[in-house]
């Protein structure tokens, strides 16, 4: 196999532009030239686009032009929980809206499930031309395999051009099955999608190293192009219950239900109330509470603001709280509205959890808490003084 | 019972800062540490042998220096250890890199179960281990909390899922591809003699050509994902710091998030 990327030693004289730009750390310079450790080389091209004298060439695949007019439409995969269409689907319709309108092409819902011909019209309401409906005992709980196995079929069946999925425990579980059996490019946790109309493209933006660096991604030679999107990134459209369109009702054979898996029961855990990654306003806690019995306090205020609750890692191997509720980076990454950390220090391995959220306010003792330098809102003092008089203020606001 | 388990060697995140004047991530001297979802999944590998009595195999895919994570595997108690390492591999996206540890794990043959961490802390995509369930037709039970019980003779599992507003009970018939949470276990800490063993081991080396794969099918080549720029994402405006009594600064802070909240 020839190397991928090369650094034309003649052109390079070793500026080390190149160096600065390489995610990677892969690039090193030596007698005036730039030298590229391969194996630490992910190919993404930044040193070729920063480089001003044309020094790096990477070899990209040439692949035969493909002819993708018959795939169309944009295509969202209709997520519910025990009988409710998730909040995702909906923002998701909202952003097919403004690709397919790119695309001129329809947005289509892909439903599956148990008894939810009568939701449909939702779907429509909200931004879908089309819903295509699997209604089907064996569908009532989300099995990927099932669910992977009947969208598999419709998309060889209808071909479409673009399919998102939320972001979610179900969409990731699902949709990376799909892509493997179709044979097309998916892009995890995107936070950005739009067209290159000159090209007819999907481009995809999406944070890796816990969002200390945005990728853009592209699927040139696959279709569909795949994303799976970020809760509460884009928005919802307006409902409109006028809005008028198709719902075509598909009859699947038995063969597309995996037996291997049985579904046995869900159990709702009791202090999750309100879910995390639903969630426009979270209150977290930290090792500053000092003590489990003063996540009470947390409670209340996510409580009166309506939000839920959230934990920094120490906590949640103290024991204080469940670990559904740690945020970081071996827990869930969120990016609500309003996230407030209560003594919380504010460590990378949290940030990395929720440096994307909109707005981001710290209480913290420790004037140099590196939570501080990420916080729109800072206040220096003792939680358990401000947090009472931040319920009380909220309580008396509401009246 | 034979398990498999995969790792990934990734960047230390906890090291890694931004060089405020370039803005970029400063990675020079950056340790390289098993992705700590994976610490996980040795961790419950090794736990499932000492209960039930198991072969258990660690492969990773990535350049020579991956090797010292399958060492660290193996100081905790895994068995054996396959490196998948070939320049036709570099480039592989999430489909690319699932299809040729699938193929690895085939290779391997007559396993009960693959055991995978959720997803890397570099990519965070969650990907890899549905799409080798895929490659293989192995059933898969993504964000495993729990083994509740593995039943050898009927070849079933029970597994409590982790999901976002409770957790499921599934039952999963073996052999099966799990991913896992932290809350399954706590890893160990590798043992004197772990370590002593580790280090004197001989790692499996695995190239393309001990593998059955399409060319056309690896690396950049076969990845149907491209980059096409990478960027830091422009740094969170300056924050404002509420000075003073705190009955007035709490004040100030209730009528600036009021204004976020419409």
């Amino acid at each position: 196999m020839s190397d991928s990327i090369k650094v034309i030693v003649e052109k390079c004289i070793g500026c080390g532009l190149c160096v600065k730009v390489c995610p990677f750390s892969a690039i090193t310079i030596t007698n005036k030239k730039a030298i590229i450790d391969l194996t630490k080389c992910n190919l993404c091209g930044a040193c070729k686009d920063a480089c001003k004298f044309q020094a790096i060439a990477i070899f990209k695949p040439q692949m035969a032009k493909k002819d993708f007019s018959s795939y169309k439409d944009v295509w969202v995969f209709v997520e519910s929980e025990r009988g409710k269409i998730s909040g995702v689907s909906f923002e998701l319709l909202g952003k097919a809206r403004e690709l397919a309108a790119d695309l001129h092409s329809k947005v289509v819902a892909v439903f599956l499930g148990k008894d939810i011909k009568a939701k449909a019209q939702t779907l429509i309401s909200k931004g879908a031309d089309k819903v295509i409906l699997v209604d089907k005992p064996e569908l009532e709980n989300f099995i990927s395999e099932n669910y992977a196995n009947v969208i598999s079929h419709l998309i060889k069946k209808y071909k479409p051009e673009i399919f998102l999925a939320g972001a979610t425990t179900a969409g990731r579980s699902l949709v990376s099955r799909i892509a493997v059996t179709i044979y097309t490019g998916l892009t995890a946790d995107c936070t950005g999608l739009h067209i290159d109309k000159e090209k007819r493209l999907l481009v995809q933006t999406r944070p890796a190293f816990g969002g200390n660096i945005m990728a853009q991604i592209i699927s040139p030679n696959y279709r569909p192009q795949m994303s799976t999107v970020r809760h509460k990134v884009m928005q919802e459209a307006s409902e409109d219950t006028k809005r008028k369109g198709e719902i075509i009702e598909e009859i699947i054979e038995g063969s597309f239900i995996d037996g291997r898996v049985k579904f046995i029961e869900f159990i709702q855990e009791e202090i999750s109330k309100v879910n995390l990654s639903d969630a426009d306003i979270i209150v977290s806690g930290g090792r500053g509470i000092a003590d489990s019995k003063n996540f009470k306090l947390i409670e209340e205020l996510a409580q009166t603001l309506g939000g839920a609750v959230g934990a920094s890692r120490a906590t949640v191997d103290s024991g204080w709280i469940s670990y559904s509720h740690q945020v970081g980076q071996t827990g869930r990454t969120v990016a609500p509205k309003i996230y407030i950390a209560c003594g919380i220090s504010g460590q990378i391995q949290h940030l990395v959890g929720m440096q994307s959220s909109k707005i981001i306010v710290a209480i913290n003792k420790d004037p140099d808490a590196p939570i501080f330098k990420v916080a729109n809102y800072g206040i220096v003092g003792d939680l358990f003084t401000v947090i009472p008089l931040l319920i009380k203020k909220f309580k008396e606001t509401k009246k | 019972m034979k398990i498999i388990v995969c790792i990934k060697q990734v960047p230390d995140t906890t090291e890694v800062r931004i060089n405020p004047e370039t803005n970029t991530l400063v990675r020079e001297g950056v340790a390289s540490i098993i992705n700590p979802f994976d610490m996980y999944a040795i961790e419950e590998a090794v736990q499932l042998k000492e209960k039930f009595g198991a072969e258990t195999i660690v492969i990773t895919m990535g350049p020579p220096q991956a090797d010292s994570a399958l060492r660290e595997a193996l100081s905790m108690g895994i068995d054996q250890a396959i490196l998948l390492s070939d320049r036709a591999f570099a480039g592989s996206d999430t489909w690319a890199t699932s299809y040729v540890l699938s193929r690895a794990i085939e290779k391997i043959g007559n396993f009960d179960l693959v055991i995978c961490g959720k997803q890397a802390s570099d990519g965070d995509t969650a990907q890899v281990g549905p799409g080798i369930a895929t490659h293989i037709n192995l059933p898969q039970a993504t964000y495993v909390r729990k083994v509740d019980n593995v039943d050898l003779e009927k070849k079933v599992i029970r597994l409590e899922r982790l999901l976002e507003e409770g957790y499921e009970i599934i039952e999963v018939s073996m052999p099966l591809l799990m991913t896992v949470v932290k809350e399954i276990n706590t890893p160990r800490l590798p043992s004197l003699r772990g370590k002593m063993r580790a280090r004197s081991q001989a790692i499996t080396t695995w190239t393309h050509k001990d593998l059955d794969l399409k060319e056309e099918s690896l690396g950049l080549k076969g990845s149907p994902t491209q980059v096409v720029k990478i960027f830091t994402p422009p740094p969170r405006e300056k924050g404002m710091i509420l000075e003073g009594e705190p009955e007035a600064v709490v004040d100030k802070l209730v009528g600036e998030l009021k204004k976020h909240l419409i």
